[in-house]
């Protein structure tokens, strides 16, 4: 999938999605009360729906604080008020010609590091993507270590005391024979 | 209720911290009169706190809005169902109620523990009552008292936030709770253990049960919320790594490497520090958890509110960590193991890696969450640690913990020989790579959902190798059939088989959990009669026709509801319906913004998945919002499995398992043999 949506698509796009909204004629009644359904709709345009600009967004956060990208949001929370203006402002640039990466340059620009639903791969945030797998990888190699020097050292321990004399009376000795002998096999 | 409500909590207060008093002083110097007093301190706490819990309900039934509590989260037209859960459905309701629960947690503890574990409960009685009091204290003196009286008696109240009125809600938050809560017991009993400095097995035994039913109920508080977030939110997911979601994640993993680790302490005398640190660690974490979720530090749509109730717990953890580090620290030179490491290629050796992974997963599930507040204080730059970046970082390790969940079980205990390995491996890896490429034959190409239904072949390969060697050699012995066979395994050595169950619950989630990677979703704006289409990746093209627009009055709700028609390839599946509501209180008065109920239409193969966004120019025409989500089902019902699978492990009775206590003794290999004389 290219990320640039090029001007004349774009507007190809657009002119579809302006056509589907004319094409909306008044063949829905009306319902009793409108405000009990919650806040108007636009109907949905081809540019909503559009593989691209879906990606662009859901590597955008809302600003409204509910923590999610602005796809998720405005397909979400119909009520937020912030994503569908997010959304507009994500079609507008990509109207501009922009590429999915420069949009997301211009929300960085923007708003900050905190619009990018994850931070970007370079510096400090490397340990975001990277520490949790270093650390258990780190901690695998040394659990290792200590299995290993574990073993040995208890091979070794049971090497000496295999040469050391038995902890028990001949008496004892010759009793365990007794009862070894008795076990079947 | 009021007035009986606040003088409860005083009672509460003063007598938890008798009863702490009591139980250190009765624990330290051994004075009986004391411990008998912390140990009525305990029932006495609990009556306190009933009485407390009590007269909060009535006045939420009686609707008494004098109460702020009660105007702020109820209405009179709320429903009955919905009256019960407001008692927990806000902070200081919460509170009550975390308080009341531990404090019945630890008088069944004094009541059930047998006498062997006697020694230890003087010490757990004073746990369990600090910990009650401080949330008791928290009412009192933090700004989160749920007898305050409002400034005004309003003639009706606020009402339940509308995603609060959904029977998940009613669930999720008493069962994640009493997870949290009885973590308490298990944490008890180890600082009893350090204190008495009894650091045998036994304070394992005393807990054993209880470290299963705070994992048993921290697994079906996330499940229960796995499944609300996915009914009522609306967005087509049942896990969006919200901070407080993780939090509850976080105290799960470590139960769940407790759960492992500790069979390796009573099967070998090892890894007793490590287990102490484990309980310690899973309840810090609980309190961890409970400071996030009432910080607002972090973000959250979870978060109860920004209050300084947070930081009380702040301050609780930090003290507590300090204190519970102190004992620790003291008594590292009482926990050296009993045995050591024969071989690398052993269970034991499997469950330590099996350990590092979950804790692993709990560090950086916990990176992540506070990795926002890590970067602002680093670079000073505000960053989103998203879905996305949880996904990449922790979708590898648990496909890896799959692959563990179904290599332990295969390798024998203390040492493996190449012939066992293979003859025990040669079926599950046969499965594994049967299913990969069946899969890849099949034209799948997604690497993690390839793994996830690979991995999930083999373990589900390693636990039936299980059964029908148990079934066979039971049938061999005694002539019993193969489902008979299975019964009895199941019934004598619960634990084993129980955890294979629990096992398989493991596998069908994440079989759940990789259908999400071939999810597929559209937006359609539709009027009465249009349809949209929309094709799943079962191969099936579905048809959605919207029907029409109703609007009806309910009890506390206004409804607009839509219809619609759902076809699968042109033939009729079924209709769906999903609705806006909006609550209004006793006299009309809207209460909240307006939500949004899904419809939905679940199967084993796909769920139908579909949202009523709104309404154009107040015309039937609306805007919907249609996802399939493949292989849903499965998550609830491997939940389900998993649930089971750990009853199985709780319930009572079964073979006694062998604990290796602090003087020689260990798993039987070969013949027990008994001298003569001893007899």
């Amino acid at each position: 999938m290219s990320d640039h949506l090029s001007r004349r698509g774009f507007f190809a796009v657009a002119a579809a999605a302006a056509g589907a909204v004319i094409q909306d004629t008044v063949r829905a009644g009306r319902v009793y009360d409108p405000q009990r359904a919650g806040r108007a709709q636009s109907p949905i345009t081809a540019l909503d729906t559009d593989g691209r600009i879906q990606a662009i967004e859901k590597k955008l956060r809302c600003t409204c604080g509910c923590g999610l990208d602005i796809y998720t949001c405005r397909t979400t929370d119909f009520q937020c008020t912030y994503s569908p203006a997010l959304h507009k402002d994500v079609l507008r640039l990509a109207g501009q010609g922009k590429t999915a990466q420069q949009i997301l340059d211009e929300f960085v620009k923007q708003y900050g590091q905190v619009a990018l639903m994850s931070p970007p791969r370079e510096g400090f945030n490397l340990s975001a993507y990277y520490l949790p797998a270093i650390v258990i990888l780190a901690a695998a190699v040394w659990l290792l270590w200590v299995l290993d020097r574990w073993t040995r050292e208890r091979k070794a321990a049971a090497k000496a005391s295999s040469t050391a004399p038995p902890d028990a009376t001949p008496e004892e000795l010759e009793r365990l024979r007794r009862e070894l002998d008795r076990l079947p096999g | 209720m009021s007035l009986l409500g606040h003088l409860s909590l005083w009672l509460a207060f003063m007598v938890g911290l008798w009863g702490t008093i009591t139980g250190f002083a009765g624990g330290a110097q051994q004075r009986v009169d004391l411990q008998q007093s912390a140990r009525n301190a305990t029932f006495a706490l609990f009556g306190a706190l009933l009485v407390a819990v009590i007269s909060l309900e009535i006045a939420i039934f009686r609707h008494d809005f004098s109460l702020q509590y009660v105007a702020s989260r109820t209405s009179r037209n709320l429903p009955t169902f919905y009256l019960w859960s407001a008692l927990y459905s806000g902070q200081e309701g919460s509170l009550l109620f975390w308080a009341a629960v531990l404090s019945l947690f630890g008088a069944l503890t004094q009541l059930l523990t047998s006498r062997r574990h006697r020694a230890y409960l003087p010490y757990v009685a004073a746990v369990t009552s600090l910990v009650a009091t401080f949330f008791v204290s928290v009412m009192l003196f933090a700004p989160a008292n749920p007898f305050k009286q409002a400034a005004f008696t309003p003639l009706d109240g606020s009402g339940m936030n509308p995603q609060l009125q959904n029977p998940g809600m009613v669930f999720h938050p008493p069962m994640l709770y009493l997870g949290y809560i009885s973590i308490t017991i298990p944490f008890a009993f180890a600082i009893a253990a350090l204190l008495t400095k009894k650091l045998d097995a036994e304070w394992l035994v005393a807990v054993r049960k209880w470290t299963i039913v705070s994992w048993l109920f921290l697994s079906i508080g996330l499940l229960i919320g796995m499944w609300w977030a996915y009914v009522e939110l609306g967005w087509g997911g049942y896990w969006a790594w919200d901070p407080v979601e993780n939090a509850a994640l976080l105290p799960w993993l470590v139960m769940t490497a407790f759960l492992h680790s500790v069979m390796i302490q009573e099967k070998r005398g090892m890894l007793k520090k490590w287990n102490l640190a484990l309980v310690i660690g899973a309840w810090l974490l609980s309190i961890f958890g409970t400071f996030l979720t009432r910080s607002g530090v972090i973000a959250s749509v979870h978060s109860f509110t920004q209050s300084p109730v947070g930081f009380f717990f702040l301050g609780f953890l930090v003290v507590a960590a300090i204190a519970s580090a102190i004992v620790y620290v003291n008594r590292l030179p009482l926990l050296e193991a009993e045995a050591t490491l024969e071989s690398v290629v052993s269970r034991e050796a499997s469950f330590l890696f099996n350990n590092l992974l979950l804790i692993g997963l709990a560090f950086s599930v916990l990176w992540g969450t506070l990795y926002p507040i890590i970067s602002e204080w680093v670079q000073g730059v505000k960053v989103t640690y998203g879905p996305p970046t949880f996904n990449f970082v922790n979708i590898p390790l648990g496909l890896v913990l799959l692959l563990l969940t179904g290599i332990g079980p295969l390798i024998a205990w203390r040492r493996a020989s190449t012939s066992n390995l293979r003859r025990q491996f040669a079926l599950p890896v046969t499965v594994g790579i049967f299913t990969l490429l069946t899969l890849l034959v099949a034209g799948m190409r997604e690497l993690g959902a390839l793994l996830a239904f690979s991995l999930g072949a083999f373990v589900f390969g390693t636990v039936f190798q299980e059964f029908a060697r148990g079934a066979r050699a039971r049938h061999r012995q005694y002539g019993e059939s193969t489902a008979f066979a299975v019964l009895q395994l199941l019934s004598r050595n619960r634990r084993r088989y129980g955890g294979y169950i629990v096992h398989i619950g493991i596998v069908l989630l994440f079989v759940g959990f990789a259908g999400m990677a071939f999810k597929t979703e559209t937006e359609a704006t539709l009027r009465p009669g249009e349809s949209a289409e929309l094709k799943g990746s079962d191969g099936h093209l579905y048809t959605f026709t919207h029907l029409g627009i109703s609007q009806y009055n309910a009890l506390n709700r206004q409804v607009t509801a839509a219809l619609l028609d759902v076809r699968r390839d042109g033939k009729a599946i079924g209709r769906l319906r999903t609705e806006k509501r909006q609550h209004v209180d006793a006299f009309g008065n809207n209460t909240f913004e307006p939500s949004t109920e899904v419809g939905i239409m679940s199967g084993l193969r796909v769920d139908l998945y579909v949202v009523l966004a709104g309404l154009v120019n107040g015309t039937e025409q609306a805007v919907f919002r249609f996802t399939i989500n493949p292989l849903v089902w499965w998550v609830w019902f491997g939940g389900l499995v998993l649930v089971i699978g750990g009853l199985i492990v709780l319930w009572p009775g079964g073979t006694a398992v062998v604990v290796r206590g602090s003087k020689a003794s260990s798993v039987q290999a070969g013949y027990a043999v008994k001298l003569e004389a001893e007899r």
